[in-house]
């Protein structure tokens, strides 16, 4: 995923985050503008766009049904899938999900998996047989840096105006039913991405960050203000008190963000 | 599928195969065991059996991935299809793909990729058996067969991981504990940098919960790493005697 950047411009951003200053005027730890639009795609049962600066991530959720797993035969299923789309960014190429794209996908699904977002059992239609299966699937359509946070963002955003038709059970047939009812959701999982240049942690790196970043690291925050998934990523390390530091980091971020959001 | 225990851990502490919360299970660790390759190395660590190979430095195959001023590392880490209760399709999942990219991310740390420019190091790491923890397993044996091969390293990459079962903090979890449990924390580290390589988690841990698995994750690395050095040394040991007979005959 790295487009070219100048030596110079690596040393300039390195060198300013060292006095805590990004070239784009933001402080450290302060992530760019943030957008929500909800419900734009009439055909899916839920959307949502997020533009995280100019980072710009399209979700649908679509719902269907389906046989549940072995192991869980009460509750419904979830999937997440994530397309790199080729209009994204020159170093997008179309065909089968790379490893980028399904890292993406995999961080965004355990942060809804693991926070137990998605009510589950109420997806339940006939146990052993018959459950709701969601679909979440993550279109990226501008890449402009912290693509993780974007998706997670707007995922969750997707699930929250997911409206599904409602049913009954007629003579062992489901029949939809006139009406919608919201997907059942118990958490509204918050991801913060951190990025570590120069030995400094940076919050929310954008596209030229993220070439010259030695390590990244994505916290999932559930609404008590728990960690429930972490993807360490990149060719760099982080000490042991700078996990520490970066956790610390991304609770209060993730606090700062519920609150503006009103999760 | 497992039936959940009533507990996974009793009031004395005793885990469901008899180990205490910060023990680690068995581990047996072996360089040099496949002849064909640059370096390799096999561990079993609880019940999982994996076998790492190292080729390279070689020429890169595409060409075009090849970079001019660094050698490129490459990984794959893939299940044998017996390796799992359930078959599992010997085509990589979605899971192998992820697990091959965080592995070749927490050995990367350690190598010095210019000294071998327009290269490329591949990293092959076959999962026989699995019993929970096998990408730790996957790093501590990987980094070792690359130690194996001659290439310099900053450091040997160890990893193990850290977890919650019912209330308690515990160290290397292994399937059902991993299954059943509340959290999952794998830690990959370099023990003499004190570098944090690979982190990753699941589950739900409260902020001083994940601190304390993160210190006892790390712990158990630092006794794997002893293991892992003796294992290297082992095979220098068994090769001075082999020179040794060879001469006195």
């Amino acid at each position: 995923m790295s487009t070219l950047i100048t030596r110079v411009r690596q040393k300039q951003i390195g060198e300013l985050i060292e006095k805590g200053k990004r070239l784009d005027g933001r402080g450290l730890t302060d992530y760019r503008e943030l957008k929500i639009e909800e419900g734009l795609i009439e055909r899916a049962e839920g959307s949502a766009r997020v533009l995280l600066g100019k980072t710009e991530v399209l979700v649908g959720v679509k719902v269907a049904t389906g046989e549940p797993f072995p192991d869980t035969p009460n509750e419904g299923v979830m999937t997440v899938n994530a397309e790199l789309v080729p209009l994204a960014s020159p170093t997008f190429e179309p065909g089968p999900p790379d490893e980028n794209s399904i890292e993406l996908a995999r961080i965004v699904d355990r942060g809804i998996r693991e926070s137990k977002a998605i009510d589950t059992e109420k997806l339940c239609i006939d146990p052993g047989k018959k459950v709701f299966v969601v679909f979440i699937d993550v279109y990226v359509l501008n890449h402009d840096g912290n693509l993780i946070d974007a998706s997670a963002l707007a995922a969750v955003s997707a699930l929250l105006n997911t409206k599904m038709t409602d049913y009954e059970i007629k003579d062992g047939e489901v029949k939809t039913k006139q009406g919608y009812v919201p997907l059942p959701l118990k958490s509204h999982p918050i991801t913060v991405t951190i990025g570590k240049i120069n030995d400094k942690l940076i919050v929310d790196p954008w596209l030229e960050e993220e070439q010259v970043m030695d390590a990244r690291i994505s916290m999932a925050i559930n609404d008590e203000g728990n960690i429930c998934a972490i993807q360490k990523g990149l060719a760099g390390y982080f000490t042991p008190q700078q996990i520490i530091d970066a956790s610390k980091l991304a609770q209060e971020k993730a606090a700062e963000m519920r609150k503006k959001l009103k999760w | 599928m497992i039936e959940k225990p009533e507990k996974l851990i009793d009031k004395k502490g005793v885990r469901l195969d008899g180990r205490k919360a910060d023990e680690l299970r068995p581990l047996k660790l072996e360089v040099g065991v496949l002849s064909n390759a640059d370096g390799s190395a096999y561990i079993e660590h609880g019940k999982n059996k994996i076998l790492a190979a190292v080729f390279g430095p070689r020429e890169m195959h595409p060409k075009h991935l090849s970079r001019p001023d660094r050698m490129v590392l490459r990984c794959r880490y893939h299940m044998a299809p017996f390796s799992v209760q359930e078959r599992k399709s010997p085509a990589p999942s979605r899971r192998e793909v992820e697990l091959s990219k965080v592995i070749r991310e927490s050995l990367e740390p350690a190598l010095f990729p210019e000294l071998y420019p327009r290269t490329g190091i591949d990293v092959f790491v076959e999962v026989l058996q699995a019993d929970g923890g096998t990408r730790c397993a996957s790093i501590t044996a990987a980094a070792l067969a690359i130690a194996d091969s001659g290439i310099p390293m900053r450091d040997l990459v160890v990893a193990c991981a850290a977890g919650k079962i019912d209330d308690t903090v515990v160290l290397d979890l292994y399937d059902a504990e991993d299954k059943l449990g509340v959290a999952d924390v794998p830690v990959a580290y370099m023990p003499n940098l004190n570098a944090v390589t690979l982190l990753q988690m699941d589950g739900i841990l409260a902020p001083d919960e994940f601190e304390k698995a993160v210190n006892m994750a790390i712990e158990g690395c630092k006794k794997i790493y002893v293991l892992q050095k003796e294992a290297l040394k082992t095979k220098y040991m068994n090769v001075k005697e082999e020179i040794k007979e060879e001469t006195e005959e």
